[in-house]
C-alpha cells in the first residue's frame, strides 16, 4: 500500500468500458478485494462453528432419551463423530479438510456427505431463484426509467404504490395470498412442488413451470418493486444533471438521451445492487420453500436444525456466508469496472 | 407572529415598536421537518393508520375481553361472524382477540430489536469514529464480518441452539422475548454503526467541537451532548424503517416454526398456525397476514416521508 503512493489516488479519465481498464490498477483493486474477501469467509466459518460448539444444545440429545443406547455406547458414538476433542482442535481439522479436499464432513442423520446433500438441493433452489430473478430484473430496468421519465404521471405513482407495496408486504403474506386464489379458489396450479419429478419432455417441463409458477412469482415481485425503485431513483438522479442537458442540446433526440446517456450512468450503482442483492434472495428462499414446500437448500437448513444435525447446519449456513461475500466481491469489482473515476485504494 | 405584527404600517395603535414585533418565533429543526413531513400525503395517511394499529392493539384487549385461549370446538373454524368479527382457528379460539394481541407482541418485538440495534449501532459508531486509530480499524473489521453474516441462516441456527437454554432461564415468554429481540439487534446494528461512523468523522472537526474542548468539556459529554444530537436525524430515519424489518424478520422466525411457542400468538406464530388449515379457514390466514402488511407499509412510508422531511437538500 504503500510502495504505491501514486497508483493509490490515480483518477482515470474515461475512455471506454472494458479495455483501457484491464491493466494495472484494475488486477491489483481485483486482488485486493479478493485478499480481503478471504480473511472474511475464515472469519465468518470461525463464527458459525463457534457458535454452533458452545450452544447447551447437544447434538447427542437425541440418543440420550433412548434407553436402549446405554451410557458407553452413546460416549463411543460421540468419539467415532469426534465430538470429544475440544471444539478449537474440530474446527482446526474441519477447515483442514474443507481446505485440501472440499470436504464439508458428513451428515449425522443421513451418514451423506453434506457437499452431497447441498448439491442434491442447489438445482431447485437455483432453478426458481435464477428464473425470478431474471424476470425481474427484465421487468424492473424499463418500469424503473419509464418512472423516471415520466415522474408524478400516473403511471409513476401506480409503480411507486406498486413497488412499496411490493417490498412491504412479507413474502409469507403473498405467497399464501396466492396459493389461495391460484390454487384453493381456481384451481389452475398445483401448490405442492413435486421433488420427484423429471424432465425428460415437452410436458414434464410443463409440469415444472406450472408448480415452480407461484414461488417464481413471489420473489419475482418482491424483486422487481425493490428493484425497479432502485432504477428510478438512479434515474432521478441522473436526469437533471449538466451532461444530459449538454446531450439535449447537442440535438439528440429523447429517446437517445435516456438510452445511451442517462441510463448508462444510472445502471452503475443498480448493477452494483443487483449483484449485492443475490445473497439476499437465497434468504428469501428460505421462507418460500417452506411454503411452497420446494425441496431447495433453504429447507435443508430447517430440516437439519429440526434434526440438530450439526454438520449439515455447518455446512449450508457457511454456504450461504460464501455467497454474501462471493457476491460483495462480484459487486465491487463490477463497480469497479463500471466508475472510472473509484481510486484503488 | 401574526400578520399584523410583521408588518407595522398596519398597527392600529401609535405604540413604540420593540425589537419583539419584527423577531419570528425561531423554527427548530423538528418543527421544520414537521411541516415538510405534511406535505407527504402518503406518509400522514400512514401515519394515521399506525396510530390507530398502535391505538387497536394497546387498548383493544381491555375492550374486547374475549380470552385468546378460550378453546371451543363446536364453534372451531367458523368464518367471520358477529359473535367472532374474525372468526375462529381450528380449535375455537377467537381470532380477533389472539390478533389483537399478536399485535403487542409484534410491535414490542419491533420497537425493542430496534431500539436495541440502534444503541449497538450508535455505541460503535462514535466510538470507531471520535477515537479513530486502532480501534477504529477493530471495529470496523468486526461490522464488516457482521454484515457478511447470512442473517436469516445465522437468527435460524442462534435460535434453534439456545431457545430451551433461555426457556428454562426467564421462562417460555420473556426467555423467547429477550431472545428474539437480542439476535435481531445483534445482526441489524451494522449500517448504524457506519452512518454514525462517518458523521462522526467529519463533525469531530468542526469548529464548535473545539470550541467544546476549549471550554473544558469532559470527552463522553463532547460525544453524547455536543456531536451525537447532529447525528441523530438520519438514526431516526433508520430506526423508523428498521422497525418494519424487525417486525418482518420476528413474523419470517415465528412463522418458520423457530420464533415464539404456539401459545405466545404473534402475528407470526399466527401465519404459522394457519397454514394448514388454508383451505377450510382461509381467514385464519387473512387477518395476520393483513396486520402484518398494513403495519410494514406504514412504516415504511412513514419513514420516506421522514427521510424527505429531514434531508436538507428538499426544504421548500
Amino acid at each position: 500500500m504503500f510502495s504505491a503512493p501514486l497508483g493509490q489516488y490515480h483518477v482515470h479519465a474515461r475512455v471506454s468500458l472494458g479495455g483501457a481498464y484491464g491493466g494495472k490498477p484494475m488486477n491489483r483493486y481485483i486482488i485486493r478485494s479478493v485478499l480481503i474477501a478471504l480473511p472474511t469467509i475464515l472469519g465468518i466459518s470461525f463464527v458459525i462453528f463457534a457458535v454452533l460448539s458452545l450452544a447447551p444444545n447437544d447434538p447427542m440429545s437425541q440418543f440420550a432419551l433412548n434407553p436402549a443406547i446405554p451410557f458407553e455406547v452413546r460416549e463411543n458414538i460421540r468419539r467415532s463423530y469426534g465430538l470429544d476433542q475440544p471444539w478449537p482442535i474440530r474446527y482446526v481439522k474441519w477447515l483442514g479438510t474443507l481446505v485440501t479436499t472440499g470436504d464439508l464432513g458428513y451428515s449425522f442423520g443421513s451418514k451423506l456427505p453434506v457437499t452431497t446433500l447441498i448439491l442434491q438441493r442447489l438445482p431447485a433452489t437455483l432453478w426458481v431463484l435464477g428464473v425470478s430473478y431474471i424476470i425481474s430484473v427484465i421487468l424492473a430496468l424499463p418500469i424503473g426509467i419509464i418512472s423516471a421519465v415520466k415522474q408524478y404521471s400516473i403511471f409513476d405513482n401506480l409503480v411507486s404504490t406498486f413497488a412499496f407495496v411490493g417490498f412491504s408486504v412479507p413474502t409469507f403474506v403473498t405467497g399464501y395470498l396466492l396459493i389461495l386464489l391460484l390454487s384453493v379458489r381456481l384451481h389452475w396450479l398445483p401448490f405442492i412442488y413435486d421433488s420427484t419429478l423429471v424432465v425428460k419432455d415437452l410436458e414434464s417441463f410443463g409440469q415444472l413451470l406450472r408448480q415452480s409458477a407461484m414461488p417464481i412469482m413471489v420473489l419475482g415481485l418482491f424483486e422487481t418493486a425493490t428493484l425497479a425503485r432502485y432504477t428510478r431513483a438512479s434515474m432521478l438522479e441522473n436526469l437533471p444533471l449538466d451532461y444530459v442537458r449538454t446531450a439535449r442540446a447537442k440535438g439528440i433526440n429523447e429517446w437517445q438521451v435516456i438510452s445511451r446517456h442517462a441510463f448508462r450512468n444510472s445502471m452503475i450503482p443498480v448493477v452494483t445492487l443487483i449483484a449485492l442483492g443475490v445473497p439476499g434472495i437465497f434468504g428469501g428462499a428460505l421462507i418460500t420453500e417452506q411454503i411452497f414446500r420446494v425441496p431447495g437448500i433453504g429447507s435443508l437448513l430447517i430440516h437439519s436444525l429440526e434434526a440438530s444435525d450439526t454438520p449439515v447446519i455447518m455446512g449450508v449456513t457457511f454456504v450461504f456466508g460464501v455467497l454474501v461475500v462471493l457476491f460483495n466481491l462480484i459487486a465491487d469489482i463490477i463497480y469497479g469496472f463500471l466508475d472510472p473515476r473509484i481510486k484503488y485504494t | 407572529m401574526s400578520q399584523a405584527q410583521a408588518t407595522p404600517l398596519n398597527l392600529p395603535s401609535p405604540r413604540m415598536l420593540d425589537t419583539d414585533d419584527f423577531i419570528r418565533k425561531p423554527r427548530s429543526l423538528w418543527s421544520n421537518a414537521w411541516r415538510q413531513f405534511k406535505h407527504h400525503r402518503m406518509a400522514m395517511a400512514c401515519l394515521f393508520v399506525l396510530i390507530g394499529l398502535v391505538l387497536v392493539t394497546v387498548f383493544g384487549p381491555l375492550v374486547y375481553t374475549r380470552r385468546i385461549d378460550g378453546i371451543d370446538f363446536v364453534n372451531a373454524s367458523k368464518a367471520p361472524e358477529l359473535d367472532h368479527p374474525f372468526g375462529t382457528d381450528d380449535i375455537g379460539r377467537d381470532m380477533l382477540a389472539r390478533v389483537l394481541w399478536g399485535g403487542r407482541i409484534s410491535l414490542s418485538v419491533g420497537v425493542a430489536s430496534v431500539l436495541g440495534s440502534i444503541t449497538l449501532g450508535m455505541m460503535v459508531g462514535a466510538l470507531s469514529g471520535y477515537f479513530g486509530g486502532k480501534l477504529d480499524t477493530g471495529l470496523m473489521r468486526l461490522t464488516d464480518l457482521f454484515l457478511s453474516l447470512p442473517q436469516l441462516p445465522f437468527l435460524l441456527m442462534v435460535i434453534y441452539l439456545f431457545r430451551d437454554t433461555l426457556r428454562t432461564a426467564f421462562g417460555p415468554e420473556t426467555g423467547i422475548f429477550l431472545m428474539i429481540v437480542g439476535v435481531i439487534a445483534v445482526t441489524t446494528w451494522m449500517p448504524v454503526a457506519r452512518l454514525v461512523r462517518a458523521s462522526f468523522l467529519s463533525l469531530k472537526q468542526k469548529e464548535f467541537v473545539e470550541a467544546a474542548h476549549s471550554v473544558g468539556v469532559r470527552t463522553p459529554n463532547i460525544i453524547m451532548r455536543h456531536i451525537l444530537p447532529n447525528v441523530l436525524s438520519p438514526v431516526i430515519v433508520a430506526a423508523t424503517i428498521g422497525v418494519g424489518g424487525a417486525i418482518i424478520t420476528e413474523s419470517a422466525l415465528s412463522f418458520l416454526g423457530l420464533g415464539f411457542p404456539p401459545d405466545v400468538p404473534s402475528w407470526g406464530r399466527l401465519l404459522n398456525d394457519g397454514r394448514d388449515f388454508l383451505e377450510v379457514a382461509p381467514h385464519v390466514l387473512f387477518f395476520p397476514g393483513l396486520f402484518v402488511s398494513l403495519t410494514v407499509i406504514s412504516i415504511n412510508y412513514i419513514g420516506d416521508g421522514m427521510r424527505d422531511a429531514l434531508d436538507p437538500r428538499k426544504t421548500r
